[in-house]
């Protein structure tokens, strides 16, 4: 329906501060449809706050995020309104309205963004939990659920308006192994069924190697993206010893990645 | 869900037809099944099941299906399940591979079958039983929180007791300093309103001048106490009950728990005591701009001069009216501590239930301060203080 060839996102000249202090420059990377693309790096390299600029919730200080040819800070709010509704966001925690059962943590974004009846609401949210694995538990509250449950229950209320672009922060933060496998392996089944484009930020290896088309690792030291490419070449042969070391987990503080304040 | 971009085009109406060969139903489904252009539901699809009566196996053909989403998925997978009760094999070759893909998925996850909840509609008499049930656990858990209390005030007597002294400043900082321009306010008119009645139905009788004896024994023995109990159980009260139900849920008081570190010493204790040093201050405070408020009516609207006002104000209130007030400034002060304190610590695990707590502490502050009120006037009068 769309041509392949513009890219579903693309990320110009981005820069992101907190007031004088500076996050991340030069920021260039662009993600086709379909794709499930990583943004890695060390703690506090700045790669949740490029994804909150991507969906919305922190203004770059410079640079802007193209969604299908259109810029989303330089558009106005209704243009801005209709791209984050094209977007889910699963939250570290999953963020699920705690007074709310988890059907109607489902339903809210159904009940305000679209106009399905409260019978459609019902059976489509009965249909997402079940696809994340919570089949039955409608009527549960987020706090008597396990951690990997919210998580899941908040990937169920994310796919809620059937978003085109589904972002993940940090989705294996707090699980076990199994589980944090198990959350991977929903990642990409829904990106292969859906055709969905997935952004995930994460530190973990084993998730990157697992899910990853192409990376982009954020470095710290120098404030800017390092390198772009697949998890398993950048590991192998990419020119920063940085990446290669954080990719392999080595404790190795390399040259060209030191802290250069 | 699998289509995407701006749907420009209108949909094609979505179709489902059913035919039957040898044993076998074919479903044929065709058209757009959006959510948007409301394809037909579950039920229409359980009814072919059911008409079809004896088949063996079913199958679909979905060479003419067009855009599709959730509205295809959700009917599809109540007919799955029902063909698989019925002992019916399915064929899901037919479907497109990404329905296929996730209604495998959603499929693979059985509901287990302790989990779902049947929602209970209690009669009446359950209810007020329920209720009264609540309420005397609730009673329960205040005693036993006075009780826990009581033993931590006596680790702090006897130096046992660990705080911060940073927290216990910053809470004096708080509930006292800070809330003074409020107090100020409020008592200062609650003085201008006691002079103004009392200038009213004294002067009637000449008699203006106990103007200052009505404003200095309200103020000292019972408002100036009430009024500042009220202010600080809204203010403080709900600030505690807020901050350590917010604890509460970020398990921070777990955390205090498993370190042998007494949530009733560390979090508690400071805030009582800040609570039972302020409350007398701004009590006496509190009196003395009543006071104030009462000498600008008087003044202004009675023939009276500053001094007189003082030396009648003075001769009205004895030192047991000032003990009297400041007692009850003390015992509000626990009662608000306890209050907000204790409900902050049993506050459930969500959002609402801080906004739960908070607005119980208010309440119950307000309510112990009545009824201590209340419980010291009767034993001052018994004992003629």
């Amino acid at each position: 329906m769309n041509d392949e060839g513009t890219a579903h996102i693309e990320v110009r000249d981005l820069a992101l501060a907190y007031g004088d202090r500076v996050v991340q420059e030069g920021l260039n990377f662009s993600i086709a449809r379909g794709e499930v693309f990583i943004i890695m790096g060390g703690s506090g390299c700045g790669k949740s706050s490029l994804m909150k600029a991507m969906t919305g919730l922190l203004r770059p200080s410079a640079g802007d995020v193209w969604y299908e040819g259109q810029p989303y800070w330089a558009g106005d709010e209704q243009q801005r309104q209709e791209i984050r509704q094209r977007c889910g966001v699963l939250f570290q925690s999953g963020a699920l309205w705690s007074s709310l059962t988890l059907a109607e943590n489902v339903a809210l974004p159904m009940r305000h963004r679209t106009r399905l009846s409260e019978a459609q609401i019902e059976e489509l949210c009965a249909w997402r939990l079940a696809l994340v694995g919570l089949r039955g538990f409608e009527d549960y509250y987020p706090n008597e659920l396990s951690g990997g449950m919210r998580k899941r229950a908040g990937l169920a209320r994310a796919m809620a308006l059937d978003p085109e672009i589904l972002y993940f922060d940090e989705p294996s933060a707090g699980l076990d192994p199994v589980s944090a496998r198990l959350l991977d392996d929903l990642i990409l089944e829904l990106s292969a069924s859906l055709g969905t484009t997935i952004v995930v930020v994460t530190h973990d290896l084993a998730s990157i190697f697992a899910i990853a088309g192409r990376a982009l690792y954020l470095d710290a030291g120098s404030r800017t993206q390092l390198a772009l490419g697949e998890p398993a070449a950048l590991r192998e042969h990419c020119e920063h010893a940085a990446v290669r070391a954080f990719l392999s987990r080595e404790a190795t503080v390399p040259a060209d990645a030191g802290e250069t304040g | 869900m699998t289509q995407h971009g701006e749907n420009e085009t209108p949909a094609d109406e979505a179709r489902v037809e059913a035919r039957i060969d040898g044993g076998k139903l074919t479903l044929t489904i065709s058209g757009d099944w959006l959510l948007a252009s409301q394809p037909p539901g579950r039920e229409a699809l359980l009814a072919m099941i059911r008409e079809a009566g004896d088949v063996h196996e079913v199958g679909f053909s979905c060479d003419r299906l067009g855009r599709w989403d959730a509205a295809l998925l959700v009917p599809l997978q109540a007919l799955q399940e029902a063909v698989q009760q019925a002992g019916v094999q399915l064929d899901d070759d037919g479907l497109p591979e990404g329905a296929r893909r996730l209604l495998r998925l959603a499929a693979t996850v059985r509901e287990r079958s302790d989990v779902r909840r049947v929602r209970e509609h209690d009669n009446i008499i359950v209810r007020i039983g329920n209720a009264t049930l609540e309420a005397l656990a609730a009673g329960r858990e205040l005693a036993r929180f006075m009780g826990e209390l009581s033993f931590s005030a006596g680790r702090l007597v006897t130096g046992r007791a660990v705080f911060e002294r940073r927290d216990l400043l910053l809470f004096l900082e708080q509930t006292g300093a800070n809330a003074l321009p409020i107090v100020s306010l409020i008592a200062f008119l609650t003085g201008v309103i006691f002079a103004f009645v009392g200038v009213m139905q004294l002067q009637r009788f000449g008699a203006g001048i106990y103007v200052a004896d009505l404003v200095a024994i309200g103020m000292v023995r019972e408002m100036a106490a009430i009024m500042t109990g009220i202010i600080l159980a809204g203010r403080s009260g709900a600030a505690f009950a807020a901050q350590l139900g917010t604890m509460k849920i970020n398990e921070e008081i777990d955390a205090l728990r498993t370190l042998g570190i007494s949530p009733m010493d560390y979090l508690v204790l400071p805030r009582a005591i800040a609570l039972v040093l302020m409350m007398p201050l701004l009590t006496i405070y509190a009196a003395l701009l009543g006071l104030v408020g009462g000498a600008v009516v008087s003044i202004t609207m009675l023939d009276i001069s500053l001094v007189q006002y003082l030396a009648q104000a003075r001769s009205a209130v004895g030192l047991n009216s000032v003990f009297a007030g400041l007692l009850k400034a003390l015992v509000y002060g626990v009662m608000i501590a306890i209050s907000g304190c204790q409900q902050g610590l049993a506050c459930g695990g969500s959002a609402m239930a801080v906004g739960q707590a908070t607005t119980s502490a208010v309440v119950m502050s307000v309510l112990l301060i009545v009824i201590s009120a209340s419980a010291l006037t009767v034993i001052y009068t018994v004992f003629g203080i």
